[in-house]
């Protein structure tokens, strides 16, 4: 058995342009514990959505893996044939997405969506798929599930569309559950019953998580570990107290400092000055100096290692002077 | 359904009497006089007001328009100025070939224009999107008597593979089928071209939608993803295409039943406008009118049929 039921070594992604090769995420490394739940944060367009396709072989035609090794239980997904990381997809390796509103096909019932996977997979007959796919509705907390298998996308609300795709994407029982913002396109209390869902799923089904989040609240409510990505790479990452007590990172600092808190007497919100760099900016030394309020010469010259006390990882100079002789230092470029 | 249809057919009723009113009207504005053409050109003014008196055409224009909608209300499309024979029997004895046509064409336009405009949209970018395009621009730019005169000209004189022109047996017949290839591709094509543009671009929006990542997600083999999740949300605007050139190709019989040498309502109009033959014209009118409502009817029904979230209620 492995103890990671997915490891991320060093994973580059590219996008093909008119203008060339672009990069988006530039190397990055992580693992997945079987059953923890792993939340990726980070801004708009910092790479974290892209990674998630990049783990089911989803990426958009023009984007490709240019480095890097994505292993599902010691298999590395990147080596697979697009047939057999096919069989994978829904099996072992699910996902869900921002939108529930249009992630359903408008033209099949629910009935006909949910039974998909389970006759590609599991190769069940209609009359067994039905009743597992009854089951499955019950379980994601709908009613009557009977008449909802007959009924089209059209005809249910956001929070509802988005009970059936976990509902789809649980058919299989797979090991590990992408979800792409999951409940950013639905409102608070309906948010706050499917971030419980998945909690009591993940239990049941013994499912690791990867979230992708750029909200706190919901990362607060779920995470097991916090992983932070700033303009394609990983700034810091550590288990969900850690990052929340003891932010290292300015950046990870500032996207806390951003969160609004009603206990707190002060009424502006702090934000982070500026905006993320563009993919195609070329940017020496750390990719957060403009932005970062302690940059040195040193953070705008090189670009800085990770260091890591305790698998709490920084990548920041600033860690360097504070704690070098208690850091492991991975150099990485 | 039931409600918009029985709905739809009572606004058919009014609709088809805005058209006899606009089509009579039309005819006895336009120039030219039936009496003079049915007398020849020697005939006297005495022989004409006599004819004009024989056909009714010496009534102020509403009374003879309220006679002609009094008649067609009994079933009546009145009689040809020509040859005096009924003017629902003329163009009954003909329908059939334009139907066939009409029909035939559509087929044509259909078999080639999605599949191009789905393996365009699938490939897009390379040649094979470079050429179907190209020739779609083509098949709606070319004007269709060219383009029959041309077909005939090599697969009919040249080759002599198929017939010059006629239609005198039905299309599924192998003879009836060579009989209407020619005519049915002359006319088919710019349909064919328009629905190619249109799957192209319905299947361009499609393949990117979030359901088909959902379905991909899911481990859906690629070959289902578009036959099966892409399609059938594709062809919904392609539908209306096909209805509305269903329309235009009706129209279209006229000229390539000319060029063809077919005996269709397309010829019989275009030989009763030369010869003002005001019954013949009106009536022709009025059925291509009345097919027209129909077919699209016919597509609003096969819309909710496609598309779940189309309800007639």
């Amino acid at each position: 058995m492995f103890e990671h039921i997915l490891e991320v070594k060093d994973l580059g992604i590219q996008f093909k342009t008119a203008e060339g090769f672009l990069s988006a995420v530039h190397g990055i490394s992580f693992n997945v514990k079987r059953g923890e739940t792993v939340c990726i944060v980070g801004e708009s367009g910092c790479g974290k959505s892209v990674s998630a396709l990049s783990l089911i072989g989803l990426l958009p035609n023009n984007g490709e893996v240019y480095k890097g090794a994505i292993k599902f239980q010691g298999k590395d997904l990147t080596k697979l044939t697009s047939d057999e990381i096919r069989k994978l997809r829904g099996n072992d390796i699910s996902m869900i997405f921002q939108e529930p509103m249009t992630a359903l096909n408008p033209v099949f019932t629910i009935g006909y969506q949910l039974r998909e996977p389970l006759k590609i997979h599991q190769g069940l007959n209609k009359a067994r798929a039905n009743q597992v796919a009854i089951d499955l509705l019950r379980q994601v907390g709908i009613s009557v599930p009977e008449q909802r298998m007959k009924q089209y996308p059209h005809e249910l609300s956001g929070g509802m569309r988005q009970r059936v795709m976990i509902a789809i994407a649980l058919a299989c029982n797979p090991k590990i559950l992408i979800a792409d913002e999951p409940t950013t396109a639905l409102d608070v209390t309906i948010q706050a019953q499917i971030l419980e869902l998945l909690n009591d799923l993940k239990q049941r089904f013994e499912t690791s998580v990867v979230m992708i989040t750029h909200d706190m609240g919901v990362v607060a409510e779920v995470a097991d570990r916090v992983i932070v990505m700033y303009s394609g790479e990983i700034v810091e990452q550590g288990d969900v107290e850690t990052i929340f007590n003891h932010p290292e990172h300015p950046y990870t600092q500032g996207l806390l400092a951003s969160v609004p808190n009603v206990d707190l007497e002060q009424d502006i919100l702090e934000a982070i000055p500026g905006t993320m760099p563009n993919l195609e900016e070329q940017i020496s030394g750390c990719r957060f100096h403009p932005r970062c309020p302690f940059a040195t010469d040193k953070c705008r010259e090189t670009k800085p290692d990770i260091f890591s006390i305790d698998q709490h990882d920084v990548r920041c100079w600033l860690k360097e002077a504070e704690a070098d002789g208690q850091a492991s230092r991975i150099i990485s470029n | 359904m039931v409600t918009m249809i029985i709905k739809r057919l009572i606004q058919l009723i009014f609709l088809l009497i805005g058209i006899t009113f606009i089509v009579f009207m039309a005819m006895h504005i336009a120039p030219g006089d039936p009496a003079s053409i049915i007398g020849g050109p020697t005939a006297t003014q005495s022989d004409i007001l006599a004819i004009h008196h024989r056909l009714g055409l010496d009534k102020p224009i509403i009374i003879q328009y309220l006679d002609y909608l009094n008649g067609i209300l009994h079933g009546d499309l009145g009689f040809s100025f020509q040859t005096n024979r009924s003017v629902a029997q003329e163009i009954w004895t003909r329908l059939p070939n334009t139907i066939d046509l009409a029909i035939a064409s559509m087929i044509v336009a259909i078999i080639i224009g999605v599949p191009a405009g789905i393996i365009s949209a699938l490939k897009q970018n390379s040649w094979l999107d470079f050429s179907s395009t190209t020739l779609s621009l083509a098949g709606i730019s070319i004007p269709n008597f060219w383009l029959g005169a041309l077909l005939i000209l090599v697969f009919a004189v040249n080759l002599q593979w198929l017939p010059v022109g006629g239609l005198d047996t039905p299309f599924w017949t192998f003879k009836g089928f060579k009989e209407i290839l020619l005519p049915a591709i002359t006319l088919g094509t710019g349909s064919a071209a328009m629905i190619a543009r249109m799957s192209r671009s319905s299947m361009l929006e499609i393949i990117r939608a979030d359901f088909v990542r959902t379905a991909r997600a899911k481990g859906v083999k690629e070959h289902m993803v578009i036959w099966v999740h892409c399609l059938r949300n594709a062809l919904i605007p392609v539908v209306t295409v096909i209805g509305l050139n269903f329309g235009g190709l009706l129209g279209g019989t006229i000229i390539t039943e000319q060029v063809f040498a077919i005996n269709g309502v397309g010829r019989l109009m275009v030989e009763s406008i030369a010869s003002r033959d005001f019954p013949m014209v009106q009536g022709g009118v009025l059925l291509i009118a009345f097919i027209f409502v129909i077919v699209n009817l016919v597509v609003d029904i096969v819309y909710a049929l496609i598309d779940p979230r189309i309800s007639y209620q």
